[in-house]
């Protein structure tokens, strides 16, 4: 049956049809979906893993049984996941074994716009790229097919345009697979004396899959009727190539990234007088190109920074594209805010009003760097806040501490924040982590995590318990705190910050986005009493603004936390339990 | 075919990824290519989103670009105002007048310009305004004002109304259902 379908939701189906059955991942924009797609079959167990390279070991467990495997992450997550994927190429599978990456060009929802394809090239692992849902569905079943007959795990190369766009797809039926587990420590105990004889076959297994790439279907030639220029591409590049050009010029579609083919390419580029190389990001395609002797033009032409689109392309091939009327004005931005209602919104205001240096972490709670909020020092990746905070106050032996914080979400500190505790209590530097606990991971979308007491699949399970977890690290002063109480943030960030020795706050209030959250009901703000003196507005909620000098509270917005009423000395925004 | 392009604009949150899975359904159905591309995670949360949906013989790039647009609707009209480079010479905007103050101007470090329907129109884009938002508390929910907007989309699509009913029962929960359908027809018909 044709369906529309999201790119990572056809992985998840190819996942499903070629019959793999463990799924382990961390979510992570644009990849989060395929985990949840994978989730809803019966047949597949899937779960959300601490963080990526857990996931990837656990993945890699579960071949090593006998069953195909799969897991995701986004672009920055396979830095996490790196040390085991490195060696797995080494031990190659028993069932095969797929790890999907998602990188996010453009940087929609990400801080670097790194290419995993560097990663293929140096783990010496083999990598498909599709350039939609189609191709999504049918290279995920393939993977696991070169997976097995070349012992390998193997990348699926997903980007944002492939990864959340529909298109159509069809399906067909599972066919179950297993194999069974067999002692063999010469290929999974990769100590030196193992690891030296396995070097030799990872070689020779890129050797054989580069022969293999010389003829497969994947990496296909469509003829165009003018030869002046061949274009080589991938991804969805390939599709801004197709809609600019349609069938004028030659295109070589390379389908595997890595390895890349020898002689298809140099043949292809005999066939056309020019060759230009059309990709996204770095010059992987195109370096290969010059290594093996091709003349081409790539980076010249198109940036590594940013996406492309089909003008871009359309412009740099010499055509015309025919742009539309902006609008004569000065239109504002408008970036993603904090929603209203939002649990970090309080604690932010807090770390403000005592004008402390905040080192960030990975999450929603990001845009606590936004103004006016604008609390937030530095923001590098999962876990840094709290490793940073304590090289940061080392560092100033001990002139920043009492003036400094670190704040992680709840999914982050389990992800890679607790490492950072344990530095903090094992060399005893004197520094205050908040964990800003909303009970969910909530950047991606709503994700469960080992703190919220439920699994992938929607099942109550064993809840980690921060408060005992920070404790048992060595952590003596841990306290909870409700963002939505002014006076209680205040407090607590000042006695925590005075005492001499490390301290956990954790401020834990539910996503208000959660369905099981029940609000209050907006505020209804009493106009009389407004002066405009504007102290409401310091806490940037997008339900709040000044209509001719008086606050006006947006109904359909407003949740009713109560934060601007404690900010209000005159009474001119009651809250509910008040009035 | 040519391929025709539908761009769907607003502000985080406002569902207009419900429009472009109506659509999507009823355009697969049709016999179409086709393709419905959007952008989750970040911008979300109360930000600018843009979703493409393409349909034709065949459909290569999953995205619209400056210049493409065949229609335009926007749940906002600032978000009208934002996207007018990338309708055709002879696109069309359908947007709702409802104006919603992005993070710089609540703060103050921008303003909302004025008269946006009157300068959009100005530029010679063939635009249809409506009060979406008060259509759709009419119907019963501030909520419904995507399901509004899909109503008027619906004068430019040949698709039935029963068609697009079919639709609709396929994409909202029954309990929404009436409340659903009765917003549709007030855009219709507005």
């Amino acid at each position: 049956m044709k369906q529309l379908m999201l790119g990572n939701e056809a992985v998840a189906r190819g996942l499903y049809e070629a019959g793999c059955s463990f799924v382990s991942s961390y979510p992570g924009t644009p990849s989060t979906e395929i985990t949840e797609y994978a989730a809803k079959y019966k047949e597949i167990y899937a779960e959300w893993a601490p963080n990526e390279k857990v996931a990837v070991e656990a993945a890699f467990g579960a071949c090593v049984a006998g069953k195909r495997s799969f897991c995701s992450m986004k672009h920055v997550g396979l830095n996490v996941a790196a040390d085991p994927v490195f060696t797995i190429a080494y031990t190659g599978v028993n069932a095969g074994m797929i790890i999907g990456v998602a990188d996010d060009a453009g940087m929609h929802s990400s801080q670097n716009e790194q290419d995993s394809r560097h990663y293929a090239i140096a783990a010496k692992l083999p990598m498909l790229e599709p350039a939609d849902a189609g191709e999504s569905l049918s290279f995920t079943k393939l993977a696991y097919e070169i997976s097995e007959k070349y012992d390998t795990p193997v990348f699926i190369k997903m980007c944002t345009r492939v990864a959340h766009s529909q298109s159509i797809i069809e399906t067909s039926e599972r066919v179950e697979t297993s194999k069974t587990y067999e002692k063999d420590g010469a290929k999974y105990i990769m100590m030196p004396g193992n690891a030296k004889r396995r070097h030799p076959i990872v070689e020779a297994r890129t050797v054989a899959l580069t022969e293999y790439a010389e003829t497969a279907p994947f990496n296909r030639i469509e003829d165009g009727s003018d030869h002046s220029i061949g274009i080589i591409t991938s991804s969805t590049s390939y599709q801004y190539a197709k809609e600019v050009c349609g069938d004028k010029y030659p295109v070589l579609k390379l389908g595997m990234i890595n390895p890349l083919p020898v002689k298809k390419i140099q043949d292809f580029a005999k066939s056309v007088d020019k060759v230009i190389v059309i990709e996204e990001l770095d010059g992987i395609i195109e370096t290969h190109c010059r290594n093996i002797g091709v003349e081409v033009t790539g980076k010249e032409l198109f940036s590594c920074i940013d996406e492309l689109s089909q003008n871009i392309v359309a412009e740099k091939l010499g055509f015309t594209p025919d742009c539309g009327k902006k609008l004569d004005e000065n239109i504002p931005a408008r970036p993603p805010v904090m929603c209203a209602g939002c649990p970090h919104r309080g604690l932010f205001y807090t770390l403000k009003k005592n004008k402390l240096t905040v080192f960030g972490d990975i999450g929603c709670y990001t845009l606590g760097a936004v103004p006016p909020l604008a609390a937030i020092d530095t923001t590098i990746c999962m876990g840094a806040s709290v490793s940073g905070i304590h090289g940061f106050n080392k560092a100033n032996e001990g002139k920043s501490d009492g003036k400094t914080v670190a704040v992680i979400g709840d999914s982050t500190f389990m992800h890679s924040g607790v490492t950072g505790l344990i530095n903090i209590a094992y060399n005893e530097s004197n520094s205050t982590v908040i964990i800003l606990d909303n009970s969910i991971t909530g950047m991606t979308g709503h994700q469960q995590n080992p703190t919220t007491g439920f699994n992938l699949k929607g099942d109550p399970c064993t809840k980690i318990d921060l408060e005992t977890l920070c404790r048992s690290v060595g952590i003596k002063r841990v306290r909870v705190v409700d963002p939505y109480n002014l006076k209680e943030c205040d407090d607590a960030v000042k006695e925590e910050l005075a005492a001499n020795e490390p301290s956990v706050i954790i401020s834990r209030r539910p996503c208000a986005l959660l369905k099981y959250v029940k609000h209050n009901g907006p505020i209804t703000a009493n106009a009389d009493k407004c002066i405009g003196c504007k102290s409401c507005m310091k806490i940037g909620c997008p339900a709040i603004s000044i209509v001719d000098g008086k606050v006006k509270i947006d109904a359909t917005l407003c949740t009713g936390c109560g934060v601007c009423s404690q900010l209000c000395k005159l009474g001119a925004l009651p809250n509910g339990k008040e009035s | 075919m040519q391929t025709k392009n539908i761009m769907i604009v607003g502000v985080g949150g406002q569902g207009t990824l419900l429009a472009s899975k109506l659509l999507g359904r009823l355009l697969l159905e049709k016999g179409y290519d086709v393709k419905v591309s959007e952008v989750h995670g970040m911008s979300q949360r109360g930000g600018s989103v843009v979703t493409y949906v393409r349909y034709g013989d065949k459909v290569y790039s999953p995205i619209i670009d400056k210049g493409e647009a065949d229609i335009i609707i926007s749940f906002e009209l600032l978000e009208a105002a934002r996207w007018t480079e990338f309708l055709k010479p002879d696109g069309t905007i359908v947007t709702n007048t409802q104006e919603i103050n992005p993070m710089p101007v609540i703060t103050g470090a921008a303003e909302y310009p004025t008269e946006l329907v009157e300068k959009i129109k100005a530029l010679g884009v063939n635009l249809d305004a409506i009060d979406a938002l008060s259509l759709a508390e009419e119907a019963g929910t501030s909520k419904a004002v995507n399901l509004v907007l899909m109503g008027r989309l619906s004068k430019y699509f040949d698709f039935t109304t029963e068609e697009w009913m079919a639709a609709i029962e396929k994409s909202v929960p029954p309990k929404f259902l009436e409340i659903n359908k009765k917003a549709f027809l007030l855009g219709k018909d507005a």
